[in-house]
């Protein structure tokens, strides 16, 4: 079912930038519905933070078209900049001013009337524990009190659209579980928030993703979604020589993929293969295996089928 | 509305960032105390106590009194004694002294029969009245040196004789206006605003696009919506306040070191300072929207100051200068605040006297505004 045209906040068609003659993001086409969290999935140069930049005009693609919130970009650009907040990968807040004063700027900068500037400052500064840190330079933070900062002043104009772009590569596990909270919380309060990330759990977390490689996009959908409809199974394998039967079954047709976790071996196995429990029990290989089971596929094994050596 | 409160937010965020780089705080003051010093004292075309060397092959009396008329005139003091011109040479040569003075062994002789020791003039068929009485060998490779020992070719020597020195009339009257004493300090330390503020002004705001690209905060900045031409103001403001500053500090220490003259055109200097200030910020910004990094824009400043010392009239008359080195002068904003600046503090003129420079310097500003507001581009591509 099409969504009405208001409750699509991106809109992007045959997406592509080249450089020079490298095609960073390679025809993208990009339905992002209001009201979730829309993750970019995808290694390193797979062309997440292009797709984003372009999608806020910071960038002006070589080809397609982008819709966002209804306008034209890059044209209505400096327009949408009121509308949309933006969180850099890397810090670029001014690490020489203090918590307030780097709020004072940005408000100021974003045009927000006097009188509710200071209330707003406040608002944004109790909701993500800054108030305490207030008169702390912003360069002698914590990465994730900087983490709070940045995201505390990329909602203070109330964007609509709010841009992540890796917001947690520089913090630690218990800030980065903090940190999605406060996303959802802003995703109740009316807010879409569309995130690039490399970690399979905070992809997981999102509503949608958008698996990305080589500038195209491999798959999208709910993760559940995604891993219902993976295209193959998985099976994991306990006992002795996991290396060798990981190099022997890498050559085996139907076998896509194979990974050790600890004392565990992880084979994606093709879903044409009708029971792939005994596929692999009957390979000579295995013979010395202890354990052999079908597992409920995860995220990563959804971005292996879908992209590299998993894909056919 | 929200233009002039974004402006005024680049300005506090400015000045913020400014008053905690200690190292660009200092730089602010210390640059034109200790240039104002230097140049100050430093820079002196009355040349004096040149070292030379004396070669006194005559030996008499008159000899050591010649030598004492010539140390009298202050402009050069004899360092060496040496016996013969190849010694001199060598003490050139090795850069000991830079002349030395020749008196031959017949100077007696010679003096008798000299023109400049006021016994009238002998018959000029006589080949040997016609001979100098001694000999200066200069280095001449320094033309400055050489004119200030040049200067000394026709001294009158009737006071030798106990006479009173001739008294010819000069052929011209010359009325030296605006500096009587022709006191170098006097023509140096307005110029040197001009060149302090060069300097300072360009080398700040050069860095100051730059700066905000190295640090990482130019991504965040072009997602906002702030306009390039509220950026370009409000970054510049700061350092009208610190151009002033500098000026106040060069012309007042300039008056109580140099006793230079304010002159009385207060409110005319203070509007073509900050035309001045206004125009290299400007040229500033430009700059930064070229460079790539801060290092680039300190080259690129460089490249600004030197001409702006060399030949915007600071050090050299302009009017000395080929044709095509003054065009490329005039393309330089200091040397049109080479000419207001001396003509306000020393020649008491006005902006009305100087209009030309007055309206080259605010199309700079508008010209510069607008380029580096048209360059900053608010897209990574």
């Amino acid at each position: 079912m099409i969504a009405p045209a208001s409750d699509i906040v991106v809109r992007a068609e045959g997406l592509v930038k080249k450089f020079k003659n490298f095609r960073a993001v390679d025809g993208l086409d990009l339905t992002i519905e209001r009201g979730m969290i829309y993750g970019f999935l995808g290694p390193n140069g797979s062309g997440k933070t292009t797709a984003m930049r372009m999608l806020t005009g910071l960038l002006t693609p070589t080809e397609g078209t982008v819709e966002v919130l209804g306008l034209s970009v890059p044209k209505d650009a400096e327009t949408l900049k009121y509308k949309i907040g933006y969180m850099t990968q890397t810090f670029s807040l001014y690490g020489d001013l203090t918590v307030l004063e780097n709020l004072n700027f940005m408000s100021t900068i974003y045009g927000l009337p006097r009188k509710k500037r200071q209330d707003r400052i406040r608002e944004v500064m109790d909701r993500y524990e800054l108030t305490d840190l207030k008169d702390r330079f912003a360069g002698k933070m914590s990465g994730g009190q900087r983490q709070r900062l940045a995201l505390a002043t990329a909602v203070l104009h109330e964007p609509q659209l709010l841009f992540l772009d890796e917001p947690t590569s520089a913090v630690d596990p218990e800030s980065r579980r903090h940190f999605w909270e406060q996303l959802f919380d802003l995703v109740e309060n009316g807010t879409s928030i569309i995130v690039t990330t490399h970690f399979m759990d905070e992809a997981e977390r999102c509503h949608k993703i958008a698996i990305l490689e080589a500038g195209q996009k491999r798959a999208d959908g709910a993760p559940k979604e995604l891993m219902a409809a993976m295209g193959a199974n998985v099976v994991e394998i306990e006992g002795p020589n996991l290396r060798e039967i990981r190099r022997h079954l890498l050559g085996t047709a139907g076998v896509m993929a194979a990974a050790q976790l600890g004392a565990r071996l992880r084979v994606l196995v093709d879903d044409d293969i009708r029971d792939p429990r005994s596929f692999l029990k009957e390979k000579p290989e295995t013979d010395g295996a202890t354990l052999i089971e079908q597992v409920r596929p995860n995220l990563e094994d959804v971005f292996v089928t879908a992209t590299g050596e998993g894909r056919q | 509305m929200r233009s002039l409160s974004r402006i005024s937010a680049i300005f506090l965020k400015e000045l913020a960032q400014l008053r905690r780089d200690r190292m660009t705080f200092g730089m602010v003051i210390m640059i034109p105390l200790i240039q104002l010093i230097l140049f100050g004292y430093a820079i002196n075309t009355n040349i004096r106590d040149i070292p030379v060397a004396v070669v006194d092959q005559s030996q008499t009396a008159l000899s050591r009194i010649l030598i004492q008329m010539v140390e009298a005139t202050r402009v050069v003091k004899v360092t060496e004694r040496l016996s013969t011109p190849e010694e001199a040479e060598a003490a050139i040569k090795s850069a000991r002294v830079r002349a030395a003075f020749v008196l031959p062994e017949d100077l007696s002789q010679r003096i008798v029969r000299s023109p400049s020791v006021g016994r009238g003039t002998p018959p000029s068929t006589d080949e040997e009245t016609s001979r100098p009485v001694a000999q200066w060998i200069v280095d001449g490779s320094d033309t400055m040196i050489a004119g200030a020992i040049k200067s000394l070719r026709s001294m009158p020597l009737s006071e030798l004789n106990r006479q009173a020195p001739n008294r010819s009339t000069p052929t011209f009257e010359v009325a030296l206006f605006f500096n009587p004493e022709q006191r170098t300090a006097i023509n140096i330390v307005p110029g040197l605003v001009g060149i302090i503020l060069t300097m300072t002004m360009i080398m700040f705001t050069s860095a100051a696009i730059v700066r905000e690209r190295e640090r990482g905060n130019m991504e965040m900045l072009i997602n906002t919506p702030v306009r390039p031409m509220e950026l370009m103001i409000g970054k510049i403001i700061p350092y009208i306040f610190i151009g002033l500053l500098q000026t106040v500090i060069i012309l007042g220490l300039g008056h109580m070191l140099f006793n230079v003259p304010f002159g009385d055109k207060t409110l005319d200097l203070l509007i073509g300072t900050l035309l001045f200030i206004g125009a290299s910020l400007s040229l500033g910004l430009v700059l930064s929207t070229i460079a790539q990094s801060q290092l680039q824009a300190t080259q690129m400043t460089v490249f600004v100051l030197l001409p702006s010392i060399l030949l915007s009239g600071f050090m050299f008359p302009y009017e000395g200068m080929p044709l095509i080195a003054q065009y490329i002068a005039e393309a330089f904003p200091a040397t049109h605040f080479m000419r207001m600046v001396r003509g306000f503090v020393l020649r008491d003129a006005g902006l009305v006297d100087l209009h030309r420079d007055v309206l080259w310097m605010c199309g700079f500003f508008v010209l510069g505004m607008t380029v580096a507001a048209l360059r900053f581009k608010k897209r990574l591509d």
